[in-house]
């Protein structure tokens, strides 16, 4: 299949490496990857912070860009939730119906990257092998608008030797919400303390998750606090340890 | 349409208010320790129910229907409600609401009014006019009567004092019923409380209450409860008021077969509640001689009128979406300066008051949708907050200080790189050579000026690497358009 990256515009900036996992994980299964460098952002930052006109521009360029594509992939739920959740809507608003019509054609096309390997694709074993003890933090927009369930879970338990540790309150929000963690500092930051505290009680070595918003955050206090504990993107796990594996089966 | 007229809270901006409540460790401690029984209660039995997705999709059609036609099902409440003995007043405000029942109240020549726990009555601050009258309101509901003898402000709207823990009701127990000597098991306290109580509903004349529902084909009315107080002052007292907000109205009797499910399972994880009174109208020799009821606007109108924002007045109070939310879970309930707090209270109060107070409200949430899934009657309430918050941002953006804050300047800022990514490869490269100065010799941002310093009050943030990820593909990737070959070696 040939596939899209829509890398999105933090991941761009901050955290290449998952996109570079992301390209890695899908050539391996066979599939041709292209990058579209006129891409910029999906347009939550806006839409969730109320600057809902100018998200209508940045939404338009999105739909331009990828009309024609077989699918796209996203490794970020949150950023797929915006467009599932709110793209007809901010069409709509805006009164544009050709807006509307492409966008109800484009959304079918558009997965979020540990979906479209389960559901998609129909692969669990990718491979992999990352010999760490690791837990996994369930970001809201992956349980609660794309309904993933165990989807990123049990991608995780095919990897060898990794070690998967379950977390107290999984599916409680680490406090991050975007510019909430701007307006509201002192809120977020008491959430993020329970989050923390859940990751750490967990004794892995590395949290993970299908959003970097969600680690970023996290490993922000993880960090400060001197831990040690790491975070990956789920891609970047799926993305270890072929070479090694490759040489043991030959 | 006049605004709500409320002087007893303060109204400051939630994140100033939240950083004051999230110093009090005790407070966040109760508040934690209430809502997690609470919810772990909850998810119990509502998983017992196979349909509960269908009860939910049942509560939320019955009331967007009822809200559709909510003129024709007021008419119909009226008419029945009259028809049975009882007698409806409209309250276009919290002032009408006030006066209408001021004027009922000394009709009775009462000094004192027992009172079930009503959140409509704290809406309109309703308890300071009486006495501001001479008139002594007595709240019987345990939660309610520990919150008016602390001189406190309800922080939840199912559990008002949840806020509290046994040891500081006892304290206050001794303080203000005068008993020095009052043990602190759950017992004592409630055996107390039921002394204190029980000779009021047997004195005063006047009961003053709130409503669960209000229902349009028989005019009757329900209030479900768990202690049995509401039902003492809704029988016992000789006249009965109560305060219901015009958006209570459900179109039939049948219809509480779908709420009387949904409701205490969300609110209290009960599968039913201990007390559920309907009645209707008035009855020679049994109950109230005298009934009537109080219907209250005080802003709703408008919501109604808003497309989006409608699903608002869908709710039914069952406060699953405090207990449930991770911003609640921090703060508590006063936080929020506002009779409802928690999700639903952020997408409420501001709309009560036209968007004039309340407007850091809507930004009290993360979007987590917590609590949109655990709403009886699926009002989506992340959606209701981006649209208040677009309000807010268009309001703000038609005043000149608006327009050149921070915020704007930034997002329009934003807006213009997202518009083209020739702009935002090169803001890419300017960010990673124009970082340098904030960036530790640890690679990391510890310090970030402006609206920004919150976050790195407890956060570092790792500096942008040297090679964006376009900046890779263009080096590594883009002569090989078509990509590596899979597999390759």
């Amino acid at each position: 299949m040939r596939v899209s990256l829509f890398i999105t515009c933090y991941n761009d900036a901050l955290f290449p490496e998952t996109g570079k996992a992301v390209v890695n994980v899908l050539e391996r299964l066979g599939h041709r990857i292209e990058f579209r460098p006129e891409q910029t952002c999906c347009g939550q930052m806006h839409w969730n912070t109320g600057y809902l006109r100018e998200a209508v521009p940045v939404i338009r360029h999105f739909v331009r860009v990828y009309q024609d594509v077989e699918a796209v992939v996203i490794p970020s739920s949150s950023c797929v939730s915006m467009m599932r959740d709110h793209y007809i809507k901010a069409a709509e608003m805006d009164g544009d119906a050709k807006l509307v019509a492409d966008v109800e054609a484009l959304l079918p096309r558009i997965y979020e990257f540990s979906e479209f390997l389960v559901r998609k694709l129909g692969v669990e074993d990718v491979g992999a092998s990352y010999p760490h003890r690791v837990t996994y933090h369930a970001s809201c927009h992956s349980v609660r608008s794309l309904h993933l369930g165990d989807i990123p879970i049990r991608l995780l338990r095919q990897v060898r030797d990794l070690d998967l540790q379950p977390i107290q309150n999984a599916q409680e929000c680490c406090g991050f919400g975007g510019t909430f963690s701007i307006k509201n500092p002192d809120v977020s930051s008491a959430m993020l303390a329970d989050k923390v505290r859940n990751v750490l009680n967990t004794g892995a070595e590395v949290c993970t998750a299908v959003d970097n918003s969600c680690l970023m955050h996290l490993y922000g206090s993880l960090h400060r606090q001197r831990t040690f504990v790491r975070t990956a993107h789920i891609a970047e796990i799926l993305a270890s340890g072929h070479v090694e594996e490759q040489g043991a089966r030959a | 349409m006049t605004e709500v007229h409320e002087t007893h809270w303060n109204r400051r901006d939630f994140p100033e208010a939240a950083r004051d409540l999230l110093q009090n460790s005790q407070t966040r401690k109760n508040v934690q320790n209430a809502t997690g029984i609470i919810q772990a209660k909850r998810n119990n039995v509502v998983a017992e129910l196979p349909d509960w997705q269908d009860l939910r999709e049942a509560g939320a059609q019955i009331r967007a229907h009822t809200l559709r036609h909510l003129d024709h099902y007021l008419m119909q409440f009226e008419e029945n409600c009259t028809r049975a003995g009882g007698h409806v007043h409209w309250a276009s405000d919290a002032e009408d609401a006030r006066r209408i029942i001021l004027d009922l109240v000394r009709q009775q020549q009462a000094e004192e009014v027992v009172k079930i726990k009503t959140m409509t009555s704290e809406e309109i601050g309703l308890n300071a006019h009486l006495e501001a009258h001479g008139i002594q309101p007595i709240e019987t509901d345990l939660a309610e009567l520990i919150i008016q003898l602390g001189k406190d402000r309800p922080s939840h709207f199912v559990v008002p004092a949840l806020h509290v823990n046994r040891a500081q009701i006892r304290e206050l127990f001794q303080r203000e019923m005068h008993l020095p000597d009052i043990g602190d098991r759950p017992e004592d306290l409630t055996d107390a409380a039921r002394t204190y109580l029980r000779e009021k509903y047997l004195r005063i004349k006047v009961a003053i209450s709130g409503g669960n529902f209000l229902i349009a084909d028989t005019g009757g009315m329900c209030i479900v409860e768990s202690e049995g107080n509401g039902r003492m002052c809704l029988t016992l007292p000789d006249v009965l008021i109560s305060i219901v907000g015009i958006e209570k109205v459900v179109p039939s009797y049948r219809d509480l077969e779908v709420f009387l499910q949904t409701l205490p399972r969300s609110a209290t994880g009960e599968r039913m509640n201990p007390y559920n009174s309907t009645w209707c109208g008035v009855h020679p020799g049994d109950g109230p001689k005298e009934f009537h009821v109080v219907l209250l606007d005080n802003g709703r109108s408008p919501i109604l009128a808003d497309k989006e924002a409608r699903q608002t007045l869908q709710c039914i109070r069952c406060a699953a979406c405090l207990n449930v939310c991770p911003v609640y879970h921090q703060t508590g309930g006063h936080a929020y300066e506002s009779v409802y707090a928690g999700p639903i209270g952020a997408i409420l109060t501001p709309q009560l008051n036209s968007m004039k107070e309340g407007r850091s409200l809507p930004y009290a949430s993360s979007l987590c949708g917590a609590c949109y899934e655990v709403c009886p009657v699926k009002i989506n309430i992340p959606e209701v907050l981006i649209h208040l918050r677009g309000k807010v941002v268009q309001q703000d953006q038609a005043t000149l200080a608006g327009k050149f804050s921070l915020w704007n300047i930034g997002m329009q800022a934003a807006a213009f790189l997202f518009a083209d990514s020739s702009r935002l490869a090169l803001a890419e490269r300017i960010g990673q050579v124009g970082q340098k100065p904030l960036v530790s010799k640890n690679g990391f941002i510890e310090w970030m000026p402006l609206m920004l310093s919150g976050w790195t009050q407890t956060r570092d943030l790792r500096a942008m690497p040297a090679q964006s990820f376009r900046q890779w593909w263009a080096t590594e990737r883009a002569s090989q358009p078509n990509g590596k070959q899979p597999n390759a070696g």
